[in-house]
């Protein structure tokens, strides 16, 4: 089955390239525009991976992985934040909120792809 | 992506050397750090393979005995000194010519009789050192924070990315596992003993684990070259591994891609002819906009809207792949202080700060050669020697710090030295001795600090031949500005320098004023625009041949560009007066029509007009129309002339 990933970014461009790199390797793309439409749509639909962003407007990627955290039907779920090489500040709130994984911005699709791999195994 | 393998391993040769260059400088500080030894030997040993596969002999020869030589420190048969460290470098340096094509064999025959007299020096010298690790496997003994489970990281995949690295017995340990009534089935309490075999990079075992390696057990031990395991031979429990092998995805094809590269390798050519086009299709797709807005269609109007939005989009995805980290270029400096070093005699520490702030690649590439230049100066006019430093109560070493950060539009990257400052009156005496500046001329101390750019200058007493003589910093200031950037310079004396250079973080596209002067439209570049106000008809009257208006107070003069570019139509009745920040103050800009902003794609002058030195470029409009970009600086140079003639004359 195609493993279906939630990609919440309020950058329309990068949701964008966020798709196009995952649909290309075989995964479905769901977007979300920001920290709380992330958080219904996750709910809505039990995602195989999440990938997000941490500055975002209404809801922060920091406070949906905590509230993501919280249910028991989320745990397990990978989630992958993306950031900048240049804080690792943010990198260590986000692991100890609950994050899996990250990527550094800027990246390229292969990145991306490869690290939905190594955490998905698929 | 290149075409042509030669050119190809011509590109991946010369980053090896990068590798190696940078390895054997680190080597240098850390003469027993085994993994630069490997890191080295590991380089050599690519490039004389490759080299003779692609018919590069006489590099594979040459590298060939430098490769023995380093083969030898790995093994531990030979210590790795700072002599031998020193002749692999200069063999380094030969070995780009060889790959180049232009190495006098003489140069090459001489650097290996240095390398044997180093080999023969270092194995008389101090006993082998323990023997180096082996390729033989890894012994990997992990486990996972209790809640890495639950916070999506899945063991089973790290398993599985292990067995991929080569092949792999696994032992679970499952001593900490609590009795099944306190379990909670989303902790992770098992430990995992593995034993990989084969010829696996350490890095690769770590990068299994990257993402929780911080807060996990990891132990990775060599195993000792017979095979023998360090701790009892693996006992193969069957029931994890039957488990294991149910749940990995055996299709080959799913193993290719989970090794597919990190990143794809893309000539520069590609990339600039895929921004040229991009900067074709935003221009494009302005006179789109201009033919929407000027009709009533209203479904035109919002697919001309749509493609706004991708265009924008597809602009800035663009630059994102343009930018590369100004670490790149820091790291080719680490080369150059060592050599400053070492011909100076003077001790000099290195460091540098925010590598990663990411910068566009055309810029890091024209910012190489005068930094070179202001790291020169730091080293070499600046730093004292150790004798004076000491005189002076400081530490024997100097220090020559870069570093960069972003800010807004701009990167800013300075270079400071905790060296002697400049010395205010010599600059004064040689910039009188220049006829530069009058000897009584009162001078701020900024302009003074400043006359070290102006063409012809030179502060050192000796012309060395590490700082060139004194044709430099012009050259500098003048290729900053030609980034549209700019150079400023701090001193105190005693307390070193700080040279601080501000770069826009792309050379493409501006954001940009359009203005219209007689027929002609021109582009201001935003950055540099602090207001637009009108020039009403009393202060035209009033200041007639004395171009100065009274803003808040102030005195700002102005430049009317209907003048300077003489056009000869009348002038519009309401002029208005662009005021733009330079580092002379606020000059105002007379214009007839300020039309508004403009994304400008710049296109370089051609050859023919590379003396119209008041036009940074062109743009084309969304009418198809050229409209030349202003290059404020040289636009005030110009017109100060142009003020005093005609004061003259009036």
């Amino acid at each position: 089955m195609t493993a279906s990933i939630l990609a919440v970014d309020d950058s329309a461009s990068l949701r964008m390239a966020i798709r196009i790199a995952l649909t290309g390797a075989g995964y479905s793309v769901t977007e979300a525009g920001d920290g709380v439409e992330g958080l219904a749509k996750a709910n809505a639909a039990k995602f195989d991976m999440i990938v997000t962003d941490l500055n975002m407007p209404n809801m922060d990627g920091l406070s949906m992985i905590r509230e993501l955290r919280k249910q028991p039907a989320q745990a397990g779920v990978p989630i992958i934040f993306l950031t900048t090489e240049s804080d690792p500040e943010m990198k260590n709130q986000a692991k100890a909120a609950g994050a899996t994984g990250w990527l550094v911005k800027p990246f390229v699709p292969d990145q991306l792809v490869k690290v939905a791999r190594k955490v998905l195994g698929r | 992506m290149i075409d042509d393998p030669v050119a190809a391993f011509r590109v991946e040769a010369g980053e090896v050397l990068d590798q190696v260059e940078q390895g054997l400088l680190d080597l240098g500080h850390r003469l027993d750090d085994i993994d630069l030894v490997n890191a080295v030997f590991r380089g050599l040993h690519t490039l004389k393979g490759s080299g003779a596969m692609f018919g590069f002999d006489a590099l594979a020869g040459f590298t060939h005995h430098c490769e023995t030589a380093f083969d030898r420190v790995r093994k531990g048969q030979v210590p790795a000194t700072a002599a031998l460290v020193a002749v692999i470098l200069s063999a380094q340096d030969h070995m780009r010519a060889l790959v180049d094509g232009d190495a006098p064999k003489a140069e090459g025959d001489a650097i290996l009789v240095r390398l044997q007299a180093a080999i023969e020096e270092a194995s008389g010298t101090a006993p082998a050192a323990p023997a180096a690790a082996g390729c033989a496997g890894w012994k990997v003994s992990f486990k996972l924070p209790v809640d890495a489970m639950a916070n999506g990281t899945n063991p089973l995949m790290l398993l599985d990315e292990l067995r991929e690295l080569g092949d792999c017995a696994i032992v679970a340990r499952t001593d900490a596992v609590p009795p099944l009534s306190q379990l909670v089935p989303t902790e992770c309490h098992i430990g995992w003993d593995v034993t990989l075999v084969g010829d696996i990079k350490r890095d690769d075992i770590e990068d299994v684990f990257i993402f929780v390696m911080d807060d996990m057990e990891l132990t990775i031990e060599p195993l000792a070259a017979d095979g023998e395991v360090a701790a009892e031979p693996a006992r193969i429990e069957e029931e994890p591994v039957v488990a294991l092998q149910a749940a990995t995805p055996d299709s080959p094809t799913a193993r290719a891609t989970a090794k597919a590269e990190e990143s794809v390798r893309v000539p520069a050519g590609r990339l600039d002819a895929l921004m040229d086009r991009v900067g074709e299709l935003v221009i494009a797709q302005s006179r789109l906009s201009q033919l929407a807005d000027r009709g009533q269609d209203l479904v035109l109007r919002s697919v001309s809207e749509e493609i706004e939005r991708l265009a924008g989009e597809l602009r800035e995805t663009m630059m994102v792949l343009r930018m590369v980290p100004v670490g790149s270029l820091f790291s080719r400096f680490r080369r150059l202080i060592h050599d400053l070093a070492r011909d100076t005699g003077k001790a000099i520490e290195f460091e540098t700060e925010g590598e990663a702030t990411e910068v566009d690649k055309t810029v890091i590439e024209r910012l190489f050669d005068p930094m070179v230049h202001l790291i020169r100066n730091s080293c070499d006019h600046g730093l004292e020697t150790a004798d004076d430093r000491a005189a002076a109560g400081k530490p024997s070493a100097g220090t020559v710090r870069l570093a960069a950060h972003q800010a807004g539009g701009e990167v800013v990257i300075t270079i400071r030295d905790d060296g002697r400052g400049i010395n205010r009156a010599r600059v004064r005496a040689k910039a009188e001795a220049n006829g530069l500046i009058q000897p009584d001329q009162a001078l701020s101390d900024h302009d003074l600090l400043q006359m070290i750019f102006a063409p012809g200058f030179s502060t050192a007493a000796t012309v060395t031949n590490l700082s060139g003589r004194g044709v430099g910093m012009d050259v500098v200031k003048r290729t900053i500005e030609g980034l549209r950037g700019s150079i400023d310079v701090q001193s105190g004396e005693g307390e070193g320098s700080l040279i601080a250079l501000r770069i826009p973080l792309t050379l493409a596209i501006i954001d940009g004023l359009l203005v219209r002067v007689g027929t002609g439209r021109f582009v201001i570049p935003l950055t540099a625009v602090e207001e637009c106000i009108e020039l009403s008809l009393e202060d035209d009257m009033r200041h007639r041949g004395r171009s100065l208006i009274t803003l808040r107070e102030k005195l700002v003069p102005f430049l009317r560009l209907r003048e300077l570019f003489a056009t000869d139509t009348r002038p519009d009745p309401f002029q208005k007066i662009v005021v733009v920040a330079t580092p002379q103050g606020r000059v105002g800009l007379v214009v007839d029509q300020i039309i508004g902003n403009h994304q400008t794609v710049i296109k370089p002058m051609t050859a023919l007009h590379r003396d119209a030195t008041t036009f940074a470029g062109a743009t084309i409009l969304g009418d198809g129309e050229v409209a030349l970009i202003l290059d404020i600086a040289q636009l005030i140079a110009l017109g100060q002339p142009h003020e005093e003639t005609l004061r003259a004359a009036g």
